[in-house]
């Protein structure tokens, strides 16, 4: 799931508003966009890129290694079924909003034929110097610099303001992923944290959680599988308890779920928690050091 | 999306269980007259909030006069801040066993999961590790032997199983819980109780199930906020806060309270909210007790320049009284930092915890 320059990518939404703005943005950064699917304007061209009505076409056409779905959020299923006919390895979901059921469904599909999930919800990846897939801001030098810091994220926005506090210390990122903030996700927080220890291009982690679910608590176990410094920040400290915040995922119920938890699992599997992001590059350096 | 008891009920009719003998009442007078038709009944407060027993909303009552009182009781008042707005009364039942029977969703597996108790009642919810689990595929679901093994010890037949899981399914549900399920003295099997709990993002595809949609709110603000698709949770303190993501704003809360300030709200202008700066500016500014607004936006998808030009556009309409302060990084940053120039004066804060402090520091000077 560490997007490469080579990495064939097909834009499914290619042709509406966000799918064209970002496909530009990832073509212009070197990420190897080759085709865009999208039904109603199947045989055109857009954006210097040949259009078609599916996925599977776009690989007879092109080959095709990645997808990325620009679709509302009732499209999502039947765009993942065709990604996976296609044999795309790799899938990115930015989509809010599917269905958790639709989810479940396509992810345990697509876990039988082999094909990674990444999303839905999710601003995507980056491999700062080489390709981005989705929306993060990758081509902002001030926020993405290349390194040897991999980063996982539940949250955009908050992954963002991670990478700009790494990129201000001096430690580059090897990858950014986003995991995205869906209760039930293709790529869980733990998976994304194994691919980093297991990326010899990655000497140090942060983990970037959220109140809510067991996310951090599962990826604690792959924590205590490594030699590598892993720095957490996990927001929702202040959250009140028992009210949702973000459309799904962030609630605490009893027990489970609750920044406690997280913070003791992980610290006892070997991770550093921080209480405020802007902690996280001065306790990573000293890890590494 | 919570539903009440009466509509959950009614779901699980549909999907082939059998729920005790009841009716809905929404005056004292109807429910007497339903309990003169029913004899001794249970008169149970409609309310979405848990421990709605433990707080006095489902009271037996022998008779009409007892319903009727049982019901003026809880009609019109709040039981746990929730107002009752009907009551269900139903035909007693003469229970030998309380089991436990729900299906919900196993987040790290990514499936359904079928929980399940001979302990049932509420007593369960003290000791779940009493609670056993088996696992349904998302597409193949339960295994016919699991459905027999999980029959089997609460003393119900498979397919009572199987279609809870069935109705799960079927209604993009998060959670379809039966506790307690009764066996009566009799062997009959019924949802004495009945919670079901569905996916909001599936409703374009539900239609209408509940009577109202609920949204999860407990102020007049709030409301006024979920009614134009903003996600505000006031939280009483004074430092006002405007973010874009959820994990940003939670984290900007976190940040304010770590300083040793007071968040005064949760509430997140990004993804499709973030052209709604102006409305969201407003209700920040509309809470009680507030003396400082801070601005942390960190632009992805949501762009900065957009959302600044909004509360720009709201505060300069607004015209507030009170100190605001800006962290402004990501997509659009370089415009929104021009725009704060040159229409507020303000130079952005360049570091997010300088934002927090200075927003903090100014709401306890103005304390």
């Amino acid at each position: 799931m560490i997007v490469r320059s080579g990495d064939k990518v097909v834009v499914h939404g290619l042709t509406g508003n966000q799918g064209s703005f970002w496909a530009e943005r990832m073509r212009d950064y070197g990420t190897n966009v080759v085709a865009g699917v999208s039904p109603k304007k199947a045989g055109t061209e857009h954006a210097g890129l040949p259009v078609t009505a599916t996925a599977v076409d776009a690989a007879a056409l092109t080959g095709i290694d990645v997808s990325v779905l620009f679709v509302p959020a009732q499209a999502v299923k039947s765009s993942v079924d065709d990604a996976v006919n296609a044999g795309a390895k790799l899938i990115v979901i930015l989509t809010e909003f599917v269905p958790v059921h639709d989810t479940m469904r396509y992810v345990a599909r697509a876990n039988e034929a082999g094909t990674q999930i990444i999303g839905p919800n999710t601003a995507g990846v980056v491999t700062p110097g080489e390709a981005f897939v989705g929306f993060m801001p990758a081509f902002d030098g001030r926020i993405f610099q290349p390194g040897t810091i991999g980063v996982v994220s539940l949250s955009g926005s908050l992954g963002t303001l991670a990478c700009l506090e790494l990129t201000r210390a001096g430690l580059g990122q090897s990858a950014f992923l986003g995991v995205g903030g869906d209760p039930v996700s293709g790529t869980s927080s733990a998976r994304a944290l194994q691919e980093l220890v297991d990326d010899p291009a990655t000497d140090g982690i942060v983990l970037i959680g959220e109140i809510g679910g067991t996310k951090e608590e599962d990826a604690a176990e792959i924590v205590a599988t490594t030699n590598k410094p892993v720095v957490s920040f996990i927001a929702g400290a202040a959250a009140p308890e028992g009210r949702k915040m973000g459309h799904a995922g962030a609630i605490v119920a009893g027990n489970t779920g609750t920044h406690a938890s997280k913070r003791s699992a992980l610290t006892e599997a070997g991770a550093v928690v921080v209480d405020v992001p802007w902690s996280i590059p001065a306790t990573l350096a000293e890890m590494l050091a | 999306m919570k539903l009440l008891e009466h509509e959950a009920k009614a779901l699980l009719r549909a999907a082939g269980l059998v729920t005790p003998v009841g009716e809905l009442a929404t005056t004292a007078e109807q429910a007497a007259e339903i309990a003169s038709r029913l004899g001794p009944v249970a008169v149970k407060a409609q309310v979405r909030i848990g421990g709605r027993g433990k707080a006095g909303g489902i009271r037996l009552a022998d008779d009409a006069d007892a319903a009727g009182h049982a019901a003026s009781g809880m009609l019109g008042q709040h039981l746990r801040g929730e107002l009752v707005e009907s009551v269900l009364v139903e035909q007693k039942l003469d229970i030998a066993h309380e089991r436990y029977l729900a299906v919900a969703i196993d987040t790290s597996a990514g499936c359904p999961v079928v929980l399940y108790s001979a302990a049932g009642g509420v007593d369960i919810e003290d000791d779940v590790s009493l609670v056993q689990r088996a696992a349904a595929h998302p597409t193949r679901g339960l295994d016919p032997a699991d459905a027999d093994a999980v029959g089997a010890e609460l003393g119900v037949a498979p397919h009572v199983v199987t279609s809870l899981v069935a109705a799960f399914n079927d209604l993009d549900a998060v959670l379809v819980e039966v506790n307690p399920l009764v066996i009566t003295v009799d062997g009959a099997i019924l949802a004495a109780d009945g919670k079901i709990e569905l996916d909001d993002s599936a409703g374009y595809r539900q239609g209408s199930i509940a009577e109202d949609e609920h949204a999860d709110v407990t102020t007049q603000l709030e409301a006024a906020a979920a009614a134009i698709g903003l996600r505000l949770i006031e939280l009483g303190g004074n430092v006002a806060i405007l973010a874009n993501g959820a994990g940003l704003t939670m984290t900007t809360m976190d940040a304010v309270a770590f300083a040793g300030g007071r968040p005064a709200n949760f509430l997140e202008i990004g993804g499709d909210a973030y052209t709604k700066a102006v409305p969201a500016l407003e209700l920040v500014l509309r809470q009680e007790g507030v003396k400082s607004l801070l601005v942390n936006f960190c632009g992805a998808f949501a762009r900065c320049d957009v959302m600044t030009a909004g509360v720009l556009e709201a505060w300069e309409t607004l015209q507030p009284d009170l100190p605001i302060f800006f962290s402004v990084h990501g997509t659009g940053q370089d415009e929104a930092r021009a725009m704060l120039r040159e229409r507020l004066g303000i130079e952005p804060f360049e570091r997010m915890e300088d934002a927090v402090a200075a927003a903090v520091a100014a709401a306890e000077v103005a304390s």
